[in-house]
């Protein structure tokens, strides 16, 4: 964490620290302690307009915004990794606007804020994840109605989420749901880890750190505490199951992470390599120097 | 004697009403909606509510269901455990899962009554699952089951109900609301925009449903043929009030009140 802290960049001081005014955050912050005491429940909060547009991490922003402090150290990753368009803009403002340190190590971050992954190195207790969700309400997809969705929520009826596994089993034997794969949060309210592949499900049961999705466009937020029971929904005879690939990491050899497929050529030579850059390049620098 | 010991059982159980309806009343107008709706429904009974458009039809069947809350009176269902529950003072909660295990609805619209964009087996399963059925197989067979039961071709079981005819919806329609075996069903027209062929054919596979389930039925209809056919007992509504009611063929055969020696002179005789 030294070597993170020593590098800090200079605060721009015509923003307030990290870009939203100090009643918003407070506004958001009270709705994040209301996420925190229902886990799964989808708190309603005022979202604000944001200097890049919805679907690039609005809900995102303001979360970070809303907790960042000064001596936190900053990570953000776009499906897992650091040097991705979205991820560097990000990142480059908060640096700007909060002077906070950041950083590609996952082990060093103390907030991390992710579109569409959960990094590979298991999280710590004391750390924060902040997922950006483009759409919170895992019901939505059967049900338009929003008050009809609530209704479901509060009267704990969740027949209908069953129902869209049971086409995919009916339409491809199998199910095919990949991503975004609906999950009940300890025992009573079904929650959507959007966008995540269900690659990462599993890592969400019993985390030791704190997990906050946040919603710019449909102005939702929603946590999962640590250590809380996070169960992916299944069929006895078609149990829950995460993706698996026959090859490994083309850069550190990994069998165990997330691949992403690149094709290399105009004849469709296939590469994988882990969506998790900071992952493989730890790997990496670990084989080098056993050799 | 087993066989005697559940006779005894069936004929006690039906002895004992199973819908009590008193004072029900919830107008939007004068003489708009329905008042003073007082019945007493029994296990396996057909009940037959006639009369012409906006006397308040449909609302009494709102409100039987519970989907909307009376100006007056009140409903006691008796459970399958034989706990009374007062459906207005229960919670929504207990509501729907009346409304989605030992009830059913069925719409005059399937469209309204169905998932349109989840295949013909999707819908047969989802009250299944919302009670908690968490194998496949297990729902599959079911749904292959009842669409049989209804009469549709089981191989359709993967195909949207968009591609059914109007019939054939009906019929699922019926077979989702079937599959938790239910003791109680409200209709709503079920056979209103069907031609008279295919009417024929849901009514005669209704009929047998409801006899060989030992279902009790309260059916919304403005056609005497299919109150004749299918119910026991009819109830005329006429601007908001129950105007007759007895017996069917009593009121067919011999209507008291004039509105109801009208709705049976104008049925056309062959």
């Amino acid at each position: 964490m030294s070597a993170a802290t020593q590098n800090r960049p200079v605060r721009d001081e015509a923003y307030n620290f990290a870009y939203l005014d100090e009643q918003t955050k407070r506004m958001i912050r009270r709705g994040l302690l209301k996420a925190v005491a229902i886990p799964g429940y989808q708190v309603p909060f005022g979202g604000r307009e944001m200097p890049l547009p919805y679907g690039w991490g609005t809900g995102g922003m303001q979360l970070t915004a809303a907790i960042l402090g000064d001596d936190d150290v900053l990570k953000v990753i776009d499906q897992g990794a650091d040097d991705t368009t979205n991820a560097v803009s990000i990142r480059r403002f908060f640096a700007r606007t909060a002077g906070v340190a950041t950083t590609e190590r996952t082990t060093e971050a103390t907030v991390i804020q992710t579109r569409h992954r959960t990094p590979e190195t298991p999280l710590q207790a004391g750390q924060i994840i902040v997922y950006q969700v483009p759409i919170p309400e895992p019901l939505r997809f059967i049900e338009p109605s929003e008050t009809e969705t609530r209704t479901m929520h509060a009267l704990n009826d969740y027949g209908v989420m069953h129902v869209k596994l049971y086409e995919d089993i009916a339409t491809f034997g199998h199910i095919a749901t990949s991503y975004a794969y609906p999950v009940m949060v300890d025992d009573r309210y079904v929650m959507d880890p959007s966008p995540n592949p269900k690659f990462d499900n599993p890592k969400m049961d019993m985390c030791p750190a704190l997990m906050l999705s946040g919603a710019g466009r449909e102005k939702r937020l929603y946590a999962v505490p640590p250590y809380t029971r996070v169960v992916s929904l299944d069929f006895e005879d078609h149990p829950f199951e995460v993706q698996k690939w026959e090859h490994h990491c083309a850069i550190c050899g990994s069998r165990e992470s997330f691949l992403d497929e690149l094709i290399l050529d105009d004849a469709g030579t296939q590469s994988f390599v882990c969506s998790d850059t900071d992952y493989c390049a730890q790997r990496v620098i670990a084989q080098e120097g056993k050799q | 004697m087993s066989a005697a010991a559940l006779l005894k059982d069936r004929q006690a159980e039906r002895a004992e009403p199973l819908l009590k309806v008193h004072g029900l009343s919830r107008l939007y107008g004068p003489e708009k909606g329905c008042q003073d709706v007082s019945f007493d429904l029994y296990p396996g009974e057909v009940l037959g509510i006639v009369g012409e458009s906006g006397s308040g039809k449909s609302t009494l069947l709102s409100l039987l269901s519970g989907r909307c809350l009376p100006d007056a009176g009140g409903i006691d269902y008796r459970r399958k455990d034989g706990r009374w529950v007062d459906l207005y003072s229960a919670s929504e909660a207990e509501r729907r899962t009346l409304l989605r295990t030992e009830w059913g609805f069925v719409e005059q619209n399937p469209r309204d009554g169905l998932r349109m964009a989840v295949s013909a087996g999707a819908n047969i399963g989802e009250r299944l699952m919302a009670q908690g059925k968490r194998n496949y197989q297990e729902l599959r067979a079911a749904g292959i089951d009842w669409l049989s039961q209804v009469e549709i071709d089981p191989l359709r079981i993967d195909d949207l109900p968009r591609t059914f005819s109007g019939g054939m919806q009906q019929r699922l329609q019926i077979a989702r609301n079937l599959v938790s075996g239910p003791r109680l069903v409200f209709m709503d027209e079920p056979t209103g925009g069907l031609d008279v062929s295919v009417q024929a054919r849901l009514l005669d596979l209704l009929r047998g449903l409801v006899r060989e389930l030992d279902l009790a039925v309260v059916i919304v209809t403005h056609d005497l043929a299919v109150a004749r056919l299918l119910a026991d007992r009819l109830m005329v509504m006429r601007r908001s009030r129950v105007v007759e009611s007895g017996l069917t063929d009593q009121i067919l055969d011999d209507p008291q009140h004039p509105y109801s020696q009208l709705l049976v002179s104008s049925v056309l005789q062959s």
